[in-house]
């Protein structure tokens, strides 16, 4: 379902804003996660903060930064899935989101050609 | 498509504003109206490259001749840097997208204005404060910055000079691209008029389209970089000074994993603007619509893979090294197919050698010098030769000045009568450019030599054996003076006293050229439906009989 801005968020200046600027942002209303599944994600996030700081105590050489990054980004997939709701967005939302994720990630892929092999 | 506009009853958008009162400061300085905005950046940006450009013919009398000229060793430090950041961060970086994408995308995109007209009024006055703090930082006690625009470490660390809040003002600058950037992208998504495909965009808007993409993503990593910088100033965290533990090289890397896609936010919009001027002035579709409309994207996005290539001569690991210099030599390709789909564009057409077109083909040239200039430096073993001299000064002045410089000239020249109703003097304005290409590469041309000689930038002295290159360059710098004065006052005195300008002089068809000019205050009577590729000029005749 489409809503228009004009009439929810009150953006108009005195130009009305053109009918066609529809942003879906009533879908996630539709869409109730219930509580349940919060807490769960809650819980997750907590163990994995657990793992992070029991692995940082462990030398494990070149692995500790890949394994650090790894649990960061299991992380931030939940966090942005389930709390901010981008499961339930339109495709081109997940499409801007998974351009930069790779973006991010080609950037230190390739700072790592550098200090890995320095 | 065409709405049978009759100028004489529309209200342009001079007489008809978004505030109470549609004249006076404030009915500027608050306005929504994305085409105000786009004249305030104008004025506010047009400014600050005067200043740039005045600290930038001191520098040049300073060189003049050897030993000190007229300044001291430290003061010519303060002003490299100065004219860097001036020119970088408020001239070059917002120019054309906070102009003429703010004036013309919804207008070509048939749009009222952009999709989120308040924010784009904060990008504007977040960019003023931004300027504020830079200007603050030359005042206060503690001294002008003097790292060179770069901010390298481990010097910016020690440096008593007000680091902290000159690069704060980065940081501030950065929220006003990135405001920008998110405008453009939802305006191109959400408001484009019925029959607007995407393919049926002009590439100017394509252009905009990708270079607010970098805006995005690569504006968060120069504030994070900035914010680490302060930290390190202020509490001594150990994160780049190598003296607390820190890696300066990864300070390189966070630097230039921003500033290397700004190059290409200066220069794809550039390129966009070229796009559209060449088939007006040519009369002829633009050849390869589809080649020119994706390489953007792909320039966007090969632009994150080559960063490092400033950092061949830093430390870091060869293997980095050789990677960086072979991924550097993929940029080389979107751009050429750019430059050979403009040249076939060409080819046949029925040319128009006014001002903005004369422009472009000055652009062509000092842009080629310039990129082609690139692969020189850009390859591992050549770089380790001209890394840090007067070379790579030399290039950058073509590719940015040459290139978007230009290019922001020609966008003021092809779209003034649009945006002002009036008409420059044209003879004088092809003189600018003829005055233009020759001073320019009298002031850079010998840059390119002193550079392999061995001149290293950055230095307010220098050996004997340059002095004539040096003085040659600095006559340059005069020449290039007094041509930008005439450039500016003929479009200053337009403003003042031109004549009413035709509609449409340039014969142009993308739809910023089917309502008045200046355009209403919602840019169309009616909403436009597209029926047409973006360069046919077969609406020509239609559009003629139509208003
Ligand atoms: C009147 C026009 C200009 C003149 C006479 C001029 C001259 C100079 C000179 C003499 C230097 C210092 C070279 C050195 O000692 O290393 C310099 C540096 C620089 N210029 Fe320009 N320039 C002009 C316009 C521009 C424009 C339009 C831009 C950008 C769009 C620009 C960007 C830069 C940058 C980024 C630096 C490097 C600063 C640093 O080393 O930190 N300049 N320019």
């Amino acid at each position: 379902m489409n809503l228009n801005l004009n009439h929810n968020l009150n953006l108009n200046h005195s130009l009305n804003l053109d009918p066609n600027l529809n942003l879906n942002l009533d879908h996630t209303q539709n869409h109730s996660t219930p509580y349940g599944v919060y807490i769960l994600v809650w819980l997750g996030l907590l163990t994995l903060t657990a793992i992070t700081v029991t692995v940082a105590g462990i030398d494990l050489g070149n692995y500790t930064l890949f394994i650090a990054l790894t649990i960061a980004a299991i992380k931030s997939y939940l966090v942005i899935t389930i709390f901010m709701h981008i499961k339930y967005e339109e495709a081109i939302f997940k499409v801007f989101l998974l351009v930069s994720g790779m973006t991010l990630l080609i950037i230190f892929v390739l700072t790592f050609v550098d200090f890995s092999y320095r | 498509m065409v709405n049978g506009i009759d100028s004489a009853k529309t209200k342009s958008f001079y007489e008809e504003g978004t505030t109470k009162k549609s004249s006076g400061l404030a009915s500027w300085l608050f306005s929504t109206d994305h085409k105000r905005i786009g004249l305030m950046y104008l004025v506010t940006i047009s400014v600050f490259f005067c200043v740039g450009a005045i600290f930038g013919i001191l520098m040049r009398l300073e060189l003049m001749s050897p030993g000190e000229t007229i300044m001291k060793a430290e003061t010519y430090n303060s002003f490299f840097t100065l004219h860097g950041v001036i020119m970088i961060f408020l001239f070059i970086i917002p120019g054309i997208p906070a102009v003429f994408g703010n004036f013309f995308l919804p207008l070509q995109i048939g749009a009222k204005d952009v999709a989120f007209p308040r924010i784009n009024l904060l990008s504007y006055w977040i960019y003023i404060i931004g300027a504020s703090l830079v200007l603050l930082s030359l005042l206060i006690p503690g001294g002008a910055i003097d790292t060179g625009w770069t901010f390298y470490i481990p010097y910016s660390v020690r440096s008593g000079s007000n680091i902290s809040l000159a690069i704060f003002a980065a940081f501030v600058l950065g929220f006003s691209s990135i405001l920008t950037g998110l405008n453009f992208i939802t305006t191109v998504h959400r408001m484009r008029a019925p029959g607007m495909t995407w393919f049926r965009m002009p590439l100017f808007v394509w252009a905009t389209y990708a270079t607010a993409w970098i805006q995005i993503i690569a504006t968060p990593v120069i504030a994070i970089t900035i914010l680490l910088v302060i930290l390190e100033r202020f509490f001594g965290v150990g994160i780049f000074d190598p003296a607390l533990g820190g890696d300066p090289i990864l300070f390189q890397h966070m630097f230039w994993i921003y500033s290397h896609p700004a190059v290409y936010i200066m220069i794809l919009p550039a390129m966009g603007v070229v796009s559209e001027i060449i088939p007006t002035f040519a009369r002829r579709t633009i050849f390869g619509y589809k080649a020119i409309a994706m390489s953007s994207l792909a320039i966007a996005f090969v632009g994150y893979l080559v960063w490092a290539h400033h950092m061949f001569t830093s430390g870091m690991s060869d293997t980095a090294r050789w990677i960086f210099s072979l991924l550097t030599f993929i940029v080389a390709l979107p751009s050429g197919v750019k430059v050979f789909n403009w040249v076939a564009t060409m080819y046949k057409g029925s040319i128009d050698p006014k001002p903005p077109f004369l422009w472009v083909m000055s652009f062509i040239v000092l842009f080629s010098i310039g990129g082609l200039t690139g692969l020189v430096v850009g390859s591992l073993a050549t770089d380790i030769h001209l890394h840090d001299t007067y070379f790579v000064v030399a290039h950058f002045h073509y590719v940015m000045f040459g290139g978007t410089g230009t290019i922001f000239f020609a966008a003021l020249y092809y779209w003034f009568p649009k945006m002002f109703g009036k008409m420059y003097n044209i003879k004088v304005a092809s003189l600018g450019v003829l005055f233009f290409f020759i001073s320019f590469n009298l002031l850079y041309f010998p840059k390119f030599i002193l550079g392999y000689m061995g001149m290293p930038r950055r230095y307010y002295d220098y050996l004997p054996q340059f002095a004539d290159l040096q003085l040659i360059s600095t006559i340059g710098s005069w020449l290039m003076g007094l041509t930008l004065i005439l450039i500016i006052t003929n479009i200053v005195s337009a403003i003042i006293k031109g004549k009413k300008s035709e509609e449409n002089p340039w014969g142009g068809v993308t739809l910023e050229w089917h309502t008045s000019s200046p355009p209403p205050l919602e840019n169309f009577e009616v909403i436009p439906e597209v029926k047409h590729e973006p360069y046919d000029f077969s609406q020509l005749e239609e559009m003629k009989h139509g208003s």
